[in-house]
This record gives structure tokens, sequence and C-alpha cells, in this order.
């Protein structure tokens, strides 16, 4: 008998073993997969709960639901891999052996590295909604807080969803005027960029809606410090943005058992193959998902484009044939622009977000790169798709894990 | 396009960084340092060669990054290109502005 062991059961783990459950034989391959956290997440939900669009309990399942009965899901924490002798040590002491591992631990959001973000004023002034507890502590503020300063903030990059701060701006700007207090609330969008999104095409949409919306933006912001005792954020080049509330991405990292294993780069980021999903140092490891260090967006879209490709690598891993390099960067989100209505882009590696119909060219019925209603109904109705396709691997009709040109006007990025 | 540096045509991107790293030397950088208000002091070339040398290896540059060097602290960094201390390192050094990848 041979051992596969997944690290992790967020999307990109449990898409794994959902997928490898139904092509690796029974008979020759045990499947395991470890997570110390019982329940499974909805993330993009965590978008929505400080505006109470959901539910806490729309935006969270028990994990061993989506997890297939042959594989066995072991709810402990992590030490280390230990590539070498090629096995994993729990906390607990004892040890797993694998003869491939697929390292699926995601990102995490580390407030403590930026100095003053994690003082007095930690959930009380100071939130992030990138966590299930904290989403939910700023949907309590918000639904008390009478206005003010708001500063939505991102730390550094590369972050999880890179174009989730931008709708939790847009999301505000229509939750203030439905309480009829927008005139009070002041909206200021912080970026380390040099622009509203990683990708210009977007940006020059999106720039687009910030002055729609009347939301000030703050570009090439890299900040330094948080002076809670005078409520401001204060940038390397003594720039300060002034707050009320600060909504903050903090610095987003790979878990820190990556970092035990010596497995990361400085932000404990897998060095991995851009289109194979091997990691670089051992040729038995894959890594999937926010745990790489791809240079693409780290969003559930990609783990599972990912999850396509890595399924059949792992297949030919097995049987000694050339591993595909296929994945080509491939990322598809929505974007919620507030008062019911979202964009949508699709793109890759080399492909900017252009103007479009998708899934199907010409015909849509979503449009890329343009604001409709429908594009919002696609996103809620995702999380249904998340919960009873995404997760057990259950193929998305008309996507394909590559992107396709077809139907877009499509401009190369230079 | 192309823009006159140094007495010389180059060609650059619309936003003035360089397009074949090759035609950088010491000369025209000195000349696009004048050019962004900056007069190039030891430190300046320090870090340029540290940058350059990050290009080489195709490893992505970042404010952490830089942190991390040991070549220089953020204070410092943005006292020596003031602005935008990446964006003006990286023009000055005639490679690619750092996309801060996604």
């Amino acid at each position: 008998m041979k051992n596969l062991l997944i690290l992790g059961a967020g999307t990109a783990g449990t898409m794994m073993a959902n997928h490898l459950n139904s092509k690796l034989p029974a008979v020759d391959w045990n499947i395991s997969i470890i997570d110390e956290c019982k329940t499974h997440y909805y993330q993009p939900g965590f978008l929505f709960l400080p505006f109470d669009i959901y539910s806490s309990k729309q935006v969270k399942k028990k994990g061993s639901k989506f997890i297939p009965k042959r594989v066995s899901y072991i709810q402990q924490s992590i030490d280390k891999i230990i590539p070498e002798e090629n096995k994993v040590l729990l906390k607990s002491g004892e040890s797993c052996s694998y003869d491939i591992l697929i390292v699926a631990t995601g990102t995490k959001t580390v407030p403590e590295e930026i100095e003053g973000m994690t003082g007095p004023d930690w959930k009380n002034k100071i939130f992030d909604f990138y966590t299930y507890d904290g989403s939910k502590a700023l949907r309590d503020k918000l639904r008390v807080w009478e206005g003010g300063k708001l500063v939505v903030h991102i730390a550094e990059m590369p972050i999880k969803c890179p174009v989730a701060p931008l709708e939790f701006a847009f999301l505000a700007d229509s939750y203030f005027k439905n309480k009829g207090i927008r005139d009070k609330v002041d909206i200021t969008f912080v970026t380390p960029l040099s622009g509203a999104f990683t990708k210009p095409r977007a940006t020059q949409a999106l720039d687009y809606l910030l002055k729609e919306k009347n939301i000030k933006e703050v570009t090439d912001f890299n900040i330094e410090r948080v002076d809670y005792e005078n409520g401001k954020i204060v940038d390397y080049g003594e720039k300060e943005v002034a707050y009320d509330l600060l909504v903050t991405v903090p610095t987003n990292m790979g878990d820190p058992l990556i970092e035990r294993s010596g497995l990361g780069d400085e932000l404990n980021f897998i060095p991995t193959h851009k289109a194979t999903l091997q990691t670089l140092a051992h040729k038995n490891i894959f890594a999937i998902g926010d745990a790489t260090n791809l240079p693409a967006s780290k969003a559930g879209s990609v783990a599972h484009f990912e999850a396509e490709i890595l399924t059949d690598n792992v297949l030919r891993f097995i049987n000694d044939d050339p591993l595909k390099e296929e994945f080509d960067g491939h990322s598809n989100c929505f974007i919620e622009t507030g008062d019911g209505k979202a964009l949508l882009i699709d793109f890759n590696y080399t492909q900017e977000p252009v103007e479009g119909s998708f899934p199907l060219p010409g015909i849509g019925p979503l449009k890329l790169l343009k604001e409709s209603k429908l594009n919002h109904m696609g996103k809620l109705a995702f999380r249904w798709v998340y919960w009873n396709m995404l997760l057990k691997g259950v193929p998305i009709p008309f996507v394909s894990s590559q992107m396709s040109e077809k139907g877009k006007q499509i401009e190369k990025i230079k | 396009m192309k823009k006159i540096i140094d007495n010389r045509e180059i060609e650059v991107n619309e936003e003035g960084y360089l397009v074949d790293f090759t035609e950088w030397d010491r000369e025209l950088c000195l000349c696009i340092a004048e050019e962004q208000g900056i007069s190039m002091s030891e430190k300046h070339w320090e870090v340029v060669t540290y940058i350059q040398d990050k290009y080489q290896k195709e490893e992505p540059l970042s404010i952490r990054g830089i942190k991390k060097s040991g070549v220089i602290n953020i204070k410092e960094f943005y006292a020596l290109f003031p602005g935008g201390p990446l964006k003006k390192s990286t023009l000055i050094a005639g490679i690619p502005k750092p996309k801060s990848c996604i």
C-alpha cells in the first residue's frame, strides 16, 4: 500500500481529496488529509458577513461533510514536514509517512507584522475581515457605528483575493447609503499598489467606480506602523492617513509550519513550478492554492483550476510520465460593486482581464469587466456552487481550467 | 518608444523604463537619476547594484525584501529615492518596474 497525504482541508485540499478519491485505486493507495480545524469556512462569505448580507451560519459547515469516506481525515495539528524522511510530524508526537505529499495549507493573516496594529484598538477601532472572528466582530461594530472616517487598507502584497478590499469599500458605500448615513461616512481606500488593482486594465474600470462612489484613493502607501494613539496609519515615506475605523488586510503569510519545515520563501510561501505545481525542492511534494509562491491570484477559483491539472500530474508522477506544464495562472472572479451589482473578470499569467462574454463566447450570459445585476446574482449563486460542486470536484459546465480567449477582446500583457 | 538620454537614443516604455537592460550603463544611470532630481551617492549605487542583481536572478522586488536585504533600511531607502523608492530605484537601475505580483 502506498500513501498519499494532503496537508490542509480548506478549499484546495478538500478538492484534491475528492478528485484523487475517484482516481486513485483503493487497493493500492491510502489517502489521508490532515487539518486541525473541524469547520470548513466559505471564505468568500467573509466579505458579506460584516454587512449582514450573510449570516454567520451561511459561511461555515462541518469539514467532514466534504471529505470522502475512504479518505482518512486526521483532525490534528501539524508540527512539520521532514522531506528527507518522507514524513510529516504531528504536534502530538505521532508521524505520518507519505509517498506523495500535497501541501494545501493556504495563507494566514499576520497582523503582528505591522507595529501597533494589534495594540489596544485591535477589534475596537481596527478590524480585519479575512478571518471568521474578524469579520463577525466587524459586523457587530458596523451595526452600531455612527460614522466618521472609514479607511479600507491593504498592508502589503500578495494578499488572498486581491479584489476583496475594493469590494469591501464598494459594499460599505451601499451599506451606509441604505442606512441613511452615507453623508456622515468618509471612505478612503489605501493601497501599496499604484492603482486600485494589480492589473492595469481592470484598474481603469475600478478607478472609475471609486470616483463614482466618492471613495478617496491613496496609492503607493507602504505602511510602517499604526499610530493608534492618534488614530492614523503612517507609511515609510511619512505619509499619514487618519481613521476613526480602520478595516485592514494585514500581511498574508504561508502557514508557520512551512517555515518550521524550511520549505518557504520570506513570506512562508512554497517555491513551486508555475505550470506543473510540483515544488521546486522535492519531486514528490506538490503544492496547491494559496500555499504556493505562484504569481497568480490567491483565490478559490485559481485553486479550482489548479486542482484539475494537479490531479492529472499526480497520476502522471505515479506512472513515471512527464508532468504536464498546463497551469496558465487562470483566475476568475466576481467583483461586488455594491447596489446589487457586480463585475466579472477572467485572466491568467499573461492575459489581462478584458471585456467580452462568459462563459459562452458571444453569448455570455455574464459580461466581463462590466457592471451588471446578473453578475451579482452569479456571485451569490456561487455559494451553492461552492458547497455542492466545487469542493466535491464536480466539473463546472463550460468553464475550463485553462483560460479561453474566445469571445474576448484580447490584448496581451506587455 | 525612443527617448534621448545622455545624447543617445534609448528604447523605453510609456513610463520611461528601459526596454533593454543591456543599454544601461553608469553614464546613462546618472542622466536618468538627474531627471528624477537625484544625485547618485555611494549608497545609491549600492542599492542599484543590489536590485539589478535581484532582477538578474529573477527574484521579485518588494519593500519586505529590501527590509531583509541588509543593504539598506526602509527609512534610508525612502530618503534616497523620495516618493516611490521601488519605482524610482528600478527606473534608475534600468530594470522593469516591479509588478508587486498578485
